[in-house]
């Protein structure tokens, strides 16, 4: 990101022959891109345990809250399980991007590959893009898989009208960027590849806590609220809820509307503060490599 | 011929207020294999690490391929090989993946298979690399740093953890890589390491080269004295002498024929060594 040197460039040769040009960045990214997702499947209870979680969260949430027929709000109400579902895959969202990103790069920080990645001609704007390339499909392995465990084992009516799925996207990629930028800033936190997940996981858990993942919004403590508006996680579950709850919800909302330019607002600012800080702070070495 | 493949001058380079390097010159020629030895601390991975282009220093004129790697650009990149200290990354790909995927981020790459075969890997072409031993890691690390077909290869404590028997089938390829035109440098704990494989060897202390030169003349290491030992009646004799041959030719006529227990030792590459880091460091 720091360099954009795409051109082949004319180095100061002493060979003959004409140098065979530089692969391009678009080949690049997407070599990168694949080598991640590669590396992603192989590791086979790491990916089962993301694609599962969100799912057995949802049908835990659902189960202990829906007891008795419960529902959400007033009359006719939203079952439980649809109440969860946008939480659910806010969440899926952030594990996926940010903290995916946050502990992957801190560890391999960790094991030299990122400094061995750093003497390759391979430009640092081709690594990133691999990151957020696999981020995005994995993303999306698992938000489908959600959306079809919610509506064929919870019975969760999935919205029809084109709009809700407009609003779903541009939500779901402004979402999946931003965690995925904000992991990238966020990898150099953690002093060391083994600590990363005891710094990354309780600040995923807290945000999941206070921003309406596993609680009804709405019931949490204002200060709670104002707290979680302060982070990506509230706004993206806001975002998901306005797409799979019926527009009566908003009603419900602490708002009383869905506040889709906030979200796109707040969800913006920490994605470019994110590249920013990213691109300043971004080390290709251990921390205690000099 | 052109610049030399490295030319480092005056190489300044400092830690707070610890000089890790001091004042550093050293040439490398087009072609050659150039060892860098010193003990911990010396310099040396700073020193590399500048070269590297990982590194910024504080003074002194560096050229690697005749460019300053302080503006290493990507067509840089793809003329210069590394292999760093250590890595552990990437353990779910297996070795052919691996060099793969490093490839292509190369205008014009080795063949894979020849890359694995040329580091003895080929058995181990389908296994992931989480699972090679220590020594086939290494080997590994060594197949990614070529096969960009580099001109110019940097190793840092390549053989750090070789049994001698891979330890001497890396050798074999770092010297038909030399032949095949690559210019290295690397840098090393091991005198025998060095005195097989390196054209010409420095040797750093302080952040500064204390001695350069062939690893036979090293330290003026021909012309000191040789050690000769003989036993009589189970006893150990010694004697320090400039003229060896003439010491054991008497010895001959002495003992009417073969000098029982006979020893004639020139100073070890690793003697001359231990002699400059010492005077060095006083």
């Amino acid at each position: 990101m720091t360099s954009t040197t795409t051109t082949t460039g004319t180095a100061p040769d002493s060979r003959t022959a004409a140098p065979a040009p530089l692969p391009s960045l678009a080949v690049l990214a997407v070599e990168r891109t694949r080598i991640e997702l590669v590396q992603f499947f192989r590791i086979r209870d790491a990916v089962i345990f993301i694609f599962a979680y969100p799912i057995v969260m949802l049908a835990i949430f659902a189960t202990v809250f829906g007891q008795d027929g419960t529902r959400v709000g007033p009359d006719p109400g939203i079952p439980f399980a649809q109440y969860f579902l946008p939480g659910m895959v806010a969440t899926g969202v952030l594990l996926s991007s940010f903290q995916n990103l946050a502990m992957g790069i801190a560890t391999s920080r960790d094991e030299g590959g990122l400094k061995r990645l750093r003497a390759t001609p391979m430009p640092p704007t081709a690594y990133f893009l691999g990151k957020i390339g696999s981020v995005l499909v994995t993303s999306l392995v698992q938000t489908a898989l959600l959306l079809a465990s919610a509506a064929l084992l919870f019975g969760v009516d999935l919205p029809s009208d084109a709009g809700r799925w407009v609003t779903f996207g541009w939500v779901f990629l402004l979402g999946t960027a931003t965690g995925a930028i904000c992991g990238v800033a966020f990898s150099s936190v953690p002093s060391n590849g083994k600590a990363a997940s005891a710094v990354v996981t309780p600040i995923v858990l807290v945000l999941q806590f206070i921003s309406g993942v596993f609680f009804q919004y709405d019931q949490l403590p204002s200060w709670m609220q104002t707290t979680a508006a302060l982070f990506p996680l509230k706004w993206l579950a806001q975002g998901m809820r306005s797409v799979f709850l019926p527009d009566w919800a908003r009603d419900i909302e602490p708002s009383g509307s869905w506040q889709h330019g906030a979200t796109a607002a707040v969800l913006g600012a920490y994605l470019v503060v994110g590249l920013v800080v990213a691109v300043k702070t971004f080390q290709w070495r251990r921390r205690d490599d000099g | 011929m052109s610049t030399p493949a490295v030319q480092v001058r005056d190489l300044r380079k400092h830690y707070g207020p610890k000089k890790a390097v001091d004042g550093l010159d050293l040439t490398v020629e087009h072609g050659e294999i150039f060892a860098v030895l010193g003990p911990n601390g010396a310099g040396k991975t700073t020193t590399v690490e500048i070269l590297e282009g990982y590194r910024h220093r504080d003074g002194g004129e560096v050229s690697v391929l005749g460019v300053d790697p302080r503006s290493a650009d990507r067509a840089w990149r793809s003329r210069v090989g590394v292999v760093l200290q250590s890595a552990s990354d990437h353990s779910e790909l297996t070795v052919r993946e691996m060099v793969t995927t490093f490839g292509r981020y190369y205008p014009s790459p080795r063949d894979t298979d020849e890359v694995i075969a040329a580091v003895g890997l080929t058995d181990k072409a389908r296994t992931r690399t989480g699972q090679l031993s220590g020594g086939q890691r290494r080997r590994l690390d060594v197949a990614l740093g070529i096969v960009g077909k580099p001109e110019m290869l940097f190793l840092d404590e390549p053989t750090t953890g070789f049994d001698p028997e891979a330890r001497r089938a890396f050798w074999d390829l770092i010297e038909s890589l030399r032949d095949g035109g690559t210019t290295i440098l690397l840098t090393t704990h091991y005198m025998d390491e060095a005195e097989r494989l390196a054209d010409r060897c420095a040797v750093v202390r302080d952040g500064r080269v204390v001695a350069l030169d062939h690893p036979a003349r090293l330290g003026n290491r021909a012309r000191q004295q040789a050690h000769v030992r003989w036993t009589v009646d189970g006893l150990l004799h010694e004697e320090k002498t400039t003229t060896p041959s003439a010491l054991v030719a008497e010895l001959s006529t002495r003992f009417g024929g073969e000098v029982p227990g006979l020893e004639v030792q020139r100073p070890t590459l690793e003697d001359v060594y231990l002699e400059l880091v010492g005077e060095a460091g006083r």
